[in-house]
């Protein structure tokens, strides 16, 4: 399994995000996330990603029982959040040439694997001007490029068209859309465009309960 | 190179990568943005004119010429220290690190070693503007500068660890100073102790100076130790 939870919760306060979030997704399947403003979608994906601790339950990330075997499994994680994750002072290629760093990439086979991605987003034009002059559309493209920069197993987006036109939606698809082997997990607040491409989908209510199903139209 | 052969490559060489990525990084934007360094230089200089129409002398020496030189310094450093993580903390690059199969005790040494790059290049501008000020001779400058080098680390080793916590609050720019010069005293009793006799009236003298430069070195190690161990935990949520 790629994904396992068992009882899983994340308190804030007294408030919970999560109050025993259930589910198991293998390897290369996808699922999408659902629900409101506030239903802890963005808490799942953090948890998951590693940068959160969870308040109970079980967690298992690729193998790994998190948090304590986090270490594990960093780097075969890829994130598209709402933060782009991108320095402001810095090129969009210096940035992705910084985060090839950070996972062991170097050399001529970084910058051979840089000049493609920043291609497949379109932004080789771009690529060296600072991201802080890039557009919101522009910076989600390179980002979406800085998410698979290191070949992750799984990737977890966080409403990955945001700010993206049609063509940006369509190559950053590319990127990070259904591959073999790649498990997904998809937070969107527009599932009809998605949902063809999920194996399960997540509900998550703003009381922090959770419903599990298969995804009917895939 | 598979993800396979990457995760081969050794620890070390992997935090010693991630150090010069995380360094380079950091002095790049300072040099294209200038967010710090112009800031502590002019702030200091801007000192120094304060205490030579403040004190109505021309001249300074021992003690009280120690004490304005390392005071200015160490409030001038507040000002880098206040912005060493803002990019971390605003563009994502705690999450970033937090990603990366890499020891995070590299980021506390990459960004202790651009505080230490900071202050340096502070100190290439201040150290000749207070000599002009208050001194009548350079003589004492070569040996200053192994005082203020080694003073320099204990400032950039707390500095790090202080402004690592402090960049969650929004009280961050009260937070650093009101935390970090308590924890500086030792180092400003050993800096101001060393430097004392180098400005002493009728030229640089070396009475305890080899002692004061121990403690310095004490400080410093006891610091990075301590930002060595700690630090990953100042990461987590």
């Amino acid at each position: 399994m790629a994904i396992e939870l068992r009882g899983l919760r994340r308190d804030y306060g007294e408030r919970p995000a999560l109050a025993g979030v259930d589910l198991s997704l293998a390897q290369g399947e996808s699922m999408l996330v659902l629900g409101p403003n506030g239903s802890g979608k963005t808490t799942l994906l953090r948890i998951l990603a590693t940068l959160l601790r969870p308040s109970g339950g079980e967690v298992r990330v690729l193998g790994a029982k998190l948090p304590g075997e986090a270490w594990k499994v960093r780097g075969r994680i890829g994130l598209l959040g709402h933060d782009a994750l991108l320095y402001r002072d810095l090129s969009a290629r210096e940035n992705l040439r910084f985060h090839a760093r950070l996972h062991g990439l170097r050399g001529d086979a970084a910058e051979a694997r840089i000049a493609t991605l920043l291609s497949a987003v379109g932004m080789e034009r771009r690529a060296d001007d600072r991201v802080a002059e890039l557009s919101a559309g522009m910076r989600q493209r390179v980002a979406a490029a800085r998410c698979v920069l290191h070949e992750p197993e799984l990737l977890l987006l966080d409403e990955p068209d945001s700010n993206l036109d049609a063509e940006g939606r369509e190559l950053a698809r590319e990127l990070v859309g259904p591959a073999e082997g790649r498990t997904r997990v998809v937070v969107t607040h527009d599932p009809e465009r998605l949902l063809s491409e999920a194996d399960k989908v997540l509900r998550l209510a703003t009381d922090g309960s959770a419903e599990l199903s298969e995804a009917a139209l895939r | 190179m598979t993800s396979e052969a990457r995760s081969a490559t050794p620890p070390l060489v992997r935090s010693a990568v991630a150090f010069r990525a995380i360094l380079g990084k950091d002095l790049r934007a300072e040099l294209r943005t200038l967010q710090s360094l112009p800031a502590m230089a002019l702030f200091a200089v801007t000192t120094f004119v304060i205490f030579r129409f403040g004190l109505d002398r021309t001249q300074l020496s021992g003690s009280l010429a120690a004490g304005v030189l390392w005071a200015t310094l160490l409030f001038a450093a507040i000002l880098g220290i206040n912005r060493l993580f803002v990019a971390e903390r605003e563009e994502g690059g705690f999450d970033a690190i937090r990603l990366a199969p890499i020891d995070r005790s590299a980021l506390f040494a990459a960004k202790a070693a651009a505080l230490v790059v900071y202050l340096a290049a502070v100190e290439l501008v201040v150290v000749p503007a207070f000599a002009i000020f208050f001194l009548d001779s350079a003589a004492a400058l070569p040996p200053l500068a192994l005082v203020l080098l080694l003073a320099d680390l204990g400032l950039a080793a707390t500095g790090t660890l202080i402004s690592s916590m402090a960049v969650n609050s929004r009280a961050r720019d009260l937070l650093t100073p009101l935390v970090l010069l308590p924890l500086a005293v030792p180092l400003s009793i050993a800096a101001t102790g060393a430097l004392e006799p180098l400005l002493a009236v009728g030229g640089p003298g070396y009475h305890r100076f080899g002692t004061w430069l121990a403690v310095l070195g004490l400080y410093d190690l006891i610091f990075l130790l301590v930002g060595y161990a700690v630090f990953d935990f100042l990461l987590e949520d």
